[in-house]
This record gives C-alpha cells, structure tokens and sequence, in this order.
C-alpha cells in the first residue's frame, strides 16, 4: 500500500523525522490561505501515488499567495501519468544548500533490512543506481539485532562530514527504522533529505508503501487507503478475496493459483491471443467466489471469450463447476466460455458441466488453442 | 534416496484443529505420511483422525519423536508457530500459510538459521517425495516415483507441470514448493545442491517466476556447480511492471525481476528454459539420454 507524500510525512512527525511545514487542500483558494499561513513562500506539490511529479509539471514554487492561487489551479487540473490531482500539498519553501538520499528497504538478496544513503539527493534514485552507482552507499541492517547506531554513524560520515549534521541524520535513521519496523514498511524514502542554510537536516519528501501483509496489524493505516492506487475493479477484487490484475487484451481468465494464472496468461500470448486480466481464484474456492470471478471479468467490456483454467489441489473442480454454471446464469453471460478442469473431484466437475451442455478441456494447450479461436 | 523428507519422517501439524489442518491431515494419512501428533494451544488429549493432540510443539515431540512439522495457522500467528518449532529443535519446518507480514520472515529466517532448521515455505504448497511422504497440500496422486527433482515458486503451477512429467513417464524424486513469498525459508540454491547430491534423482526441474533474483542466481549456481540436467519454465513473461501477480513476491519493481532477465540468466548459463509446461518432459528426456 503507498502512502502520499502529505500521510508520510505526519507519520515522520510522528517519529521525530523533521519536516518542512504544509498544509493539504484540495482548492485554489484554501492554496492561498495555507500560503498565507506558511509565510507566503510555499511549493505547490500534487498529492498522487505516481512518480515523476516534477517531470510532468506537479510541483511549483509560489512566491506570493496569488501565485499559490494561480499554481494550485493549474496543478489540481493536472493529470499525472493519467492520474487526475486530488490533493496538493502547499508546503513551505526551503532554502537549499545540499540534497541527499536515504531509504530503508527489503534486500530480498540479502534477506535483510538495508540503509542505502547517497550524496546525491534529489534525482531518481533508479537512474542513479544505473549512471553513478558508485554514490549509493548500502548498508544491512539485521532487525533482529537492531540497528546499532556507532554502525549508522560510521556508515554515514563519508556523506555527512560536519559532526552536527551526522548527528541529525544518523538520529533520523534511528527514528527511521523505528517507523519502518513499527508499521510494516516496505519502502520508506527521503529524497531529497536536504540541509538548509542553517545546518538543519529535513525531509524534503516522503516516500511510503506498506507491506500489504502487514496491514492487519495496522487497521489505522489501512483506513487511510487511497482508492487511486487501484482501479475499481482491483477494489471490488480485493473486498471479495480475489487477486485480480487490469491487462489490456480480450481473453478473460479465471485461474486458481497465481503462478498458473501468470503462465496461462503467457501461453495465451504464446498462441497469439492476449489476456484481458490476471485472476487468481485462489486455493479452498467457494461457488461464490467464482460468481465474483465473473461479474469482475464480465465487466469489462473487451472480453470476448473467458478461459477456465482448474488444476484442483485445494480447489475442487465441482465447486468450480457449480460456480460456474451458477455465474453463466445470474450474470447472463454470452460470450464463450472455454474451460479446462483437472484434480481434485474433476469427474464430478465435468459431470455437472455436461449435464448443462457444458465440455471441459483436459488439456492447457488444447484449451489456450480453443479460446484464442 | 529423494530429500528432507522420505517413509521414516516423523511429522507434526501446528493448528490441526484448525479447517486446513484438520482436512490435510486426513489427505497426508491417505499418502500414509506418519502423521504423529498435532498442536492446537488448548486442544491436548483431542483427537483429529486418530492423530493426537498437543498443546506445544515441544511436548508433542517428546511424546512421538517427531522431527518434522507442517504450519497451518493463520498468518497473525504464524510467527509464533515457526519460532516455536523452531526452538524446540524441529530439523525441518514446512509453512503452508500466506500473508506473514514480511519484517517478520526477515526475522523468522535469521531465527530459524540460528537454530539449525530448514524452513520451506511460508506460503508454499509444501513438499512431497513420491510413493514415500507427503507434507504438503499438493494432489498425491498426479504423482509418480521417479528420478526427477521439481523445485517451484508455484503451488497449482507446479501441479501442472507434475502431472505433465508424471503423463511422460517422467516420475519425481521428491517436489518442493519453496512458496511465492518474497523472503523463503530455503531457496533454489540449497534445494539445487540437495538435488545434485541425492542418489535418486538424475535431472531437476526448476520452476521460477517474476520478482527477486533467486532464478538468476540459481541459473550461476548451476553453471558452475551441477552435471545434472537443469530445465525451467518461468512465468510472467506478460505481467506488468510494479503490479503484484497475486504471490507477494510475484512483482516487477524498478525494472527489476523481469521474466526476460530470469530466461536470459538461464539462457547464459546454458539451462534451457521451455516455452509451455508441456514441453519440459520431451526435453528432460533428450537431455538425460545424453
């Protein structure tokens, strides 16, 4: 789950991370109020999930309240990437004098928790690992010692050379890793993490996503959910326990199991069709479920035909069955329906199928072949 | 010989009580798995198809000797589980549930390597050494006992490509799922170095899919270490960036864990990677002939 810039940023108050001051509103004249506020010196900052704000034009700095105004205007029109603007934060502007990097993150390599620091702030932190690797500092933290701060200090005085400026960051650090470990993060980022013209150290941006897996433990971080992040029918997939993907093609899948799905997607490819979406029926499968399946595939109206792909460990191919049937009839659906069931209870499944005019392929291949005709 | 687990494997089920646990005990017994007891806190002196229960995992051994467990409790509690078995000393630990909160199994993996277990899983189908041991929730009958090694990030996936081998005549040594979490307990590597040390098998199927590097670092490994044939298949190839594949650790971030990168590791270190599953048995058959 990604957080905006705005939520990150209150949970790094929260944490002791100091941040630059801001406001959120979602209309030009609140724009003008909050610069009022903030000193009359203020960036306009597009509140979106997206990356590349700056690229496309998201942030502004505005020097009176009128410009605030005017910005506000023009950025809350904007679409980033597609993704229309909501929210902008109107924050307060900072005098600059250098920009650095730090990040804490999952090295699913190392299979730890690692700090990575780079003098070069401010830049996309991709492009940098590409052109000037050699300015991406990394260290592993093991959590289950904990982060030793004579470590983190050492780690972070190539970069921060004036002690007063090390002892910030590497506190920030701390309070950092608290914040990740706390909430079940998977990113947290401070890019740029910049030092004003009077030696302060602060948080010029935040960059947030949270384990999905770990949202359970933190229902207040779950209800702050952005519905941006997924389109509607990834949101309805979710509340019915699916795991459901938009692509763009017209062969509408419903898999149990999510590396099937991934390769029945693939060999649909492979036979020259395209996949109209990733659908993961997932394992102990309720008729139910599969009724859900289709009304979220049948939604979209590309579909032209939908593969049934069944390997039952789990699942059992009569449920899938009597889903099925069930779903053609309360959903009226009239496109083709290509199904392939194998496993647990599948002379059963084939059975209910046939009795409803229904066949069901043995074969992957064979079925992929059929529903690309 | 097949690996971690044949017909002496002596094995436990943290939260058999449980819906899963109660109905997988029942199918691992049909494979005639010695299933020697189960732990639900609470629940000792129950019985769940004649397997009795414990309240610990470390009373539980010291009453059936048992040197191997399957999890299935819900993710909230599943930390719990793996540490306790792990601290009661169990060589092998399998983890069947999905959803441990990822922090956790960066712990759970340093916890349980401070101990001296092998963990496979979490969110794995488990592991299954054909006409011996089941551990797992995997169909027992699409397999066969044979020669070849399956290692998968899969779960019905894995089952497809089983069955095909299985079709072919193409039996299996033992089947590991090491589950699509982005942190597992064990990964290609070890399970690769088991496979080419194991009287039994004579050539290994690698099942790998977006996300991570394990599979390239898998395809290094086999390059400068095993003589037995290696065949892959990796899916993904039409997912999209940044987008989580239902697997947790199914995900394309920052250009990184793409499909093309996995095959063209294998490529390079001559590992031939098949287009469809049902291409793997003729392959594997031509490869072993030589």
């Amino acid at each position: 789950m990604k957080l905006y810039e705005f939520q990150g940023k209150l949970l790094f108050e929260k944490y002791g991370i100091p941040v630059n001051k801001g406001i959120v509103v979602d209309n030009p004249d609140a724009a003008l109020e909050a610069s009022k506020q903030l000193g009359n010196n203020v960036v306009i900052k597009a509140q979106v999930l997206v990356g590349g704000r700056g690229k496309a034009g998201g942030i502004k700095i505005a020097r009176s309240p009128e410009n605030a105004r005017k910005y506000a205007q023009e950025v809350l029109s904007m679409k980033i990437k597609s993704i229309p603007v909501k929210k902008i934060l109107v924050s307060q502007a900072v005098d600059i004098s250098n920009e650095y990097y730090i990040g804490l993150t999952i090295d699913r390599s190392l299979k730890k928790i690692v700090l990575i620091a780079s003098p070069a702030g401010g830049v996309d932190i991709e492009e940098l690992a590409v052109e000037n690797p050699e300015k991406i500092y990394t260290l592993p933290i093991n959590p289950l010692s904990g982060i030793d701060g004579k470590k983190v200090s050492a780690f972070l005085s190539p970069i921060f050379n004036k002690q007063n400026l090390l002892d910030q960051a590497v506190q920030t650090v701390v309070n950092m890793f608290k914040l990740f470990i706390e909430n079940d993060l998977s990113l947290v980022e401070i890019n740029p993490y910049v030092r004003t013209i009077s030696d302060k150290l602060i948080a010029l941006d935040s960059k947030i996503i949270i384990d999905d897996n770990g949202l359970f433990k933190h229902p207040d971080i779950e209800a702050l959910k952005n519905p941006e992040e997924y389109s509607p029918d990834e949101l309805k997939a979710r509340e019915y326990g699916l795991s459901f993907v938009n692509m763009e093609g017209t062969i509408g899948c419903l898999v149990n199991g999510a590396g099937l799905a991934m390769a029945t997607m693939d060999i649909i490819k492979l036979f020259g069709g395209s996949p109209a979406n990733f659908l993961d029926v997932g394992g102990s499968s309720s008729p139910e479920k599969v009724i859900h399946a289709f009304e979220i595939i049948t939604n979209n109206r590309n579909v032209k035909a939908i593969l049934i792909n069944i390997f039952g460990g789990l699942t059992r191919c009569d449920d899938i069955a009597i889903g099925i049937l069930k779903a053609r009839e309360v959903l009226a659906v009239k496109i083709p329906l290509v199904i392939r069931l194998i496993g647990t209870n599948e002379e059963e499944g084939r059975r209910i199928l046939k009795e409803a005019g229904l066949t069901a392929f043995e074969d992957l291949a064979s079925a992929v072949k059929e529903v690309v005709k | 010989m097949s690996i971690l687990i044949d017909k002496e494997t002596k094995v436990l089920v943290q939260g058999i009580t449980g819906h899963d646990g109660s109905f997988h005990t029942a199918s691992m017994l049909k494979y005639d798995t010695r299933i020697v007891g189960g732990v639900t806190p609470g629940k000792k002196g129950q019985k769940i198809h004649n397997v009795p229960v414990f309240n610990t995992v470390k009373e539980a051994i010291s009453e059936t000797g048992a040197n191997c467990t399957i999890i299935f409790v819900p993710a909230r509690f599943s930390t719990n589980a793996i540490r306790e078995a792990a601290d009661a000393g169990l060589p092998l630990i399998v983890c069947i549930t999905e959803g441990i909160p990822v922090i956790e199994m960066v712990e759970n993996y340093i916890y349980v390597k401070e101990r001296g277990a092998n963990l496979i899983g979490p969110n794995c189908p488990g592991i299954i050494s054909s006409g011996k041991c089941k551990v797992g929730i995997m169909p027992g009958r699409i397999h066969k006992k044979g020669t070849i090694g399956v290692i998968s990030r899969s779960g019905t996936l894995t089952y497809e490509i089983v069955y095909n081998l299985t079709l072919q005549g193409l039996g299996q040594s033992t089947c590991i799922g090491i589950g699509g979490d982005p942190i597992v307990g064990t990964g290609f590597v070890d399970l690769l170095e088991m496979f080419e040390r194991d009287n039994q098998t004579e050539g290994v199927v690698l099942i790998g899919e977006i996300g991570g590097e394990e599979e390239e670092e898998a395809a290094e490994y086999i390059q400068k270490n095993m003589k037995k044939p290696v065949v892959s298949f990796i899916s993904g190839r039409t997912a999209p960036a940044g987008k989580r594949m239902g697997h947790a650790g199914a995900i394309i971030s920052g250009g990184k864990g793409t499909a093309e990168a996995k095959i063209k590791a294998f490529k390079e270190a001559s590992v031939p990677v098949v287009d469809k599953p049902d291409e793997i048995p003729r392959l594997l058959n031509s490869m072993l002939e030589k």
